[in-house]
């Protein structure tokens, strides 16, 4: 496809002061107006000129999304917050250590200083017949090139395929699950607060959206209940690149052990399938049970069934099972398998 | 306006991918328009209906109280091709106006439904049912002139009375036939680019960018026809005039009078011993 790059579409900058503001403006233009926090997601799309919108609504300016508030029940993060911000912050780091593992692996340190949580875990899907502009079903069209004989589909998905193979791309999403955020949502009917795991949509809802923000609705904060505070943690990004690339896989798991045992669990993989998968079948499998090796290869060996690998993604199926075991048994634990 | 959405190919091309989803509004308006210029018409137009009838004793003595029509297996076929029609439209639009629920698999399996019940029934009315009894004869034709002619006001001799199916019924049934084989022929083809749970083996690459969307657009034509085509079914089948042709369907005979009334026994004998799957039609199911 014949595309001009980096020569953006034109298109009307509005640059509200609140996050009232922003979502009146949201509702008023609804499927005109494209969001942009960090703009990260956003200036690719407008770069290569495959979204067009006729309004930007740009939310850097809007201080009361921004910040981390402590409340007697946990923490409220802006949807704004920078990742490196929360990376850094000191109740995240010792009360909810996932989240800061999982955002100091986003990308770069540049982009973490740019990047914020909304936009995290708003962002599109990265599949590049997606992001190269084909009319594939995600962009509106009949076919997913990614599932064909022939279709590079390395970093798809084995699980929740639904036409599209697309994965979930966010690193903050699995950790925000297993530590069970709400997600606050302005919408033209007031403020609506929904469990972190239903903030994202599959294929088989909506083939055009990863999460069910509708035009004219804004994520205005996450919130996080001290549940899971100061639970063992542990948080696992394979990619291809160290230095700077999205997950081939992730694992975050929030786990409360008592005399040796888990209590409570919550595992939750990412970039497996078109949202992140938390594992239920697994937590109440292991709940109970002893936090060891054995247990960990049993919960990996039952978190992968079901998995229906692609033409190239079959490795998928082994690393999900040994992520799976480290998040429970440890890596020190743990040994390798194919 | 346009009715078709493009889109362009990897390989440059310009593509159809389906049709533009406001042609939904078009069909379900359409259809709304059409019973209301109808009811209207009926209701304030149109003079009341008269046939030619000369009916002999003998054939008058020939006529069952309850006149058999659709016998079970015609009207288990009509209604299970209904339920799976309902369910392919509420599954193919619902999602595109906005109601979001995982819609791909029941879709699917309803077309299936549909598909197996059409060929049934082109097997049961090519060989076991009257297969001419649904489609227009010279009669039909003369008798429409007839009543158009004296619809506006010209002299025209009476109209005999219909055969099984009146004509409008004849015209319905082949647009639906047309829409249905064209929705359920493109529908198996689209089965090879989604998983089917094994029933067909995936193969995007059947055909080219530009079959496939031609293929996408037909079904949604179709599909949307089906929309208007449904409605204004369902608004014959309620109409006060036609429910003795709808309790048919459901019990599978209609009354002496009735029959006598519209249907000329010449053009449909029944004999009152006849077994009840003899002379039926083709269209039973609609």
């Amino acid at each position: 496809m014949a595309v001009i790059r980096d020569v953006m579409p034109a298109f009307d900058l509005l640059q509200p002061s609140s996050a009232a503001d922003a979502q009146k403006l949201l509702q008023q233009h609804g499927e005109e107006a494209w969001v942009m926090a960090g703009g990260l997601d956003s200036f690719d799309w407008l770069k290569d000129r495959i979204k067009k919108p006729k309004v930007l609504v740009d939310l850097s300016g809007i201080d009361e999304l921004k910040g981390i508030r402590t409340t007697g029940v946990g923490v409220e993060i802006g949807a704004m917050t920078t990742l490196t911000e929360i990376a850094n912050h000191p109740v995240i780091k010792s009360q909810y250590g996932l989240l800061s593992q999982a955002v100091e692996l986003v990308a770069s340190p540049q982009i973490r200083n740019q990047g914020t949580l909304g936009g995290n875990v708003s962002q599109d899907a990265r599949c590049w017949y997606y992001r190269g502009g084909w009319p594939c079903y995600r962009a509106g069209g009949n076919i997913c090139y990614a599932d064909t004989p022939v279709g590079r589909n390395r970093e798809h998905a084995i699980f929740g395929a639904n036409r599209c193979v697309a994965v979930h791309p966010s690193d903050a999403a699995p950790a925000l699950i297993a530590l069970d955020a709400k997600f606050v949502i302005q919408t033209p009917k007031g403020e609506r607060t929904v469990d972190a795991e239903d903030y994202f949509l599959g294929p088989e809802i909506d083939i055009t959206r990863l999460n069910i923000l509708q035009s004219g609705d804004l994520l205005t904060a996450i919130r996080i209940p001290s549940t899971f505070s100061g639970a063992k943690f542990y948080f696992e990004k394979v990619r291809d690149r160290n230095v700077w690339d999205f997950a081939l896989m992730n694992v975050a798991s929030a786990m409360v052990v008592s005399g040796g045992n888990i209590d409570r669990i919550r595992i939750v993989v990412s970039a497996v399938a078109p949202k992140p998968m938390r594992l239920k079948a697994v937590e109440d499998a292991v709940r109970g049970k002893a936090a060891d090796a054995t247990t960990g290869t049993m919960a990996g060996n039952l978190a992968v069934q079901g998995a229906v690998p692609l033409q190239f993604n079959a490795y998928k199926i082994p690393l999900m099972r040994n992520l799976v075991k480290r998040a429970i048994g440890g890596v020190q634990e743990a040994t390798w398998t194919s | 306006m346009d009715f078709i959405t493009w889109a362009i190919s990897p390989w440059g091309r310009t593509v159809p991918i389906h049709i533009a989803w406001y042609l939904i509004w078009v069909a379900v308006i359409g259809g709304l328009l059409f019973m209301i210029v109808h009811a209207l018409y009926v209701g304030i137009f149109a003079a009341p209906k008269k046939f030619t009838k000369n009916d002999s004793p003998a054939v008058l003595a020939a006529v069952p109280e309850r006149v058999p029509r659709h016998s079970l297996v015609a009207r288990a076929f009509h209604w299970l091709m209904a339920i799976s029609m309902f369910a392919l439209l509420i599954t193919a639009f619902l999602p595109k106006v906005g109601v979001k629920f995982d819609w791909v698999t029941y879709h699917w399996i309803a077309g299936l439904v549909l598909t197996a019940s059409i060929i049934f029934h082109i097997i049961h009315a090519s060989f076991f049912l009257d297969f001419w009894s649904i489609w227009p004869d010279k009669i039909d034709l003369r008798d429409a002139k007839r009543r158009l002619l004296r619809s506006i006001g010209k002299e025209a001799p009476p109209p005999d009375r219909f055969a099984k199916y009146p004509l409008e019924n004849k015209f319905y049934h082949a647009v639906i036939l047309l829409s249905g084989l064209a929705v359920i022929v493109t529908g198996v083809f689209m089965m090879k680019r989604v998983n089917t749970a094994g029933i067909f083996t995936r193969n995007p690459y059947l055909f080219g960018d530009m079959t496939w969307g031609m293929m996408y657009v037909l079904h949604g034509l179709a599909g949307v026809g089906l929309i208007a085509l449904i409605m204004v079914h369902v608004y014959f089948g309620i109409r006060p005039e036609k429910l003795p042709i709808t309790k048919s369907m459901i019990f599978g005979y209609m009354s002496r009078d009735f029959y006598l009334e519209e249907h000329d026994p010449k053009r449909w004998a029944v004999e009152e011993s006849s077994p009840p799957q003899k002379g039926y039609a083709p269209s039973d199911a609609d």
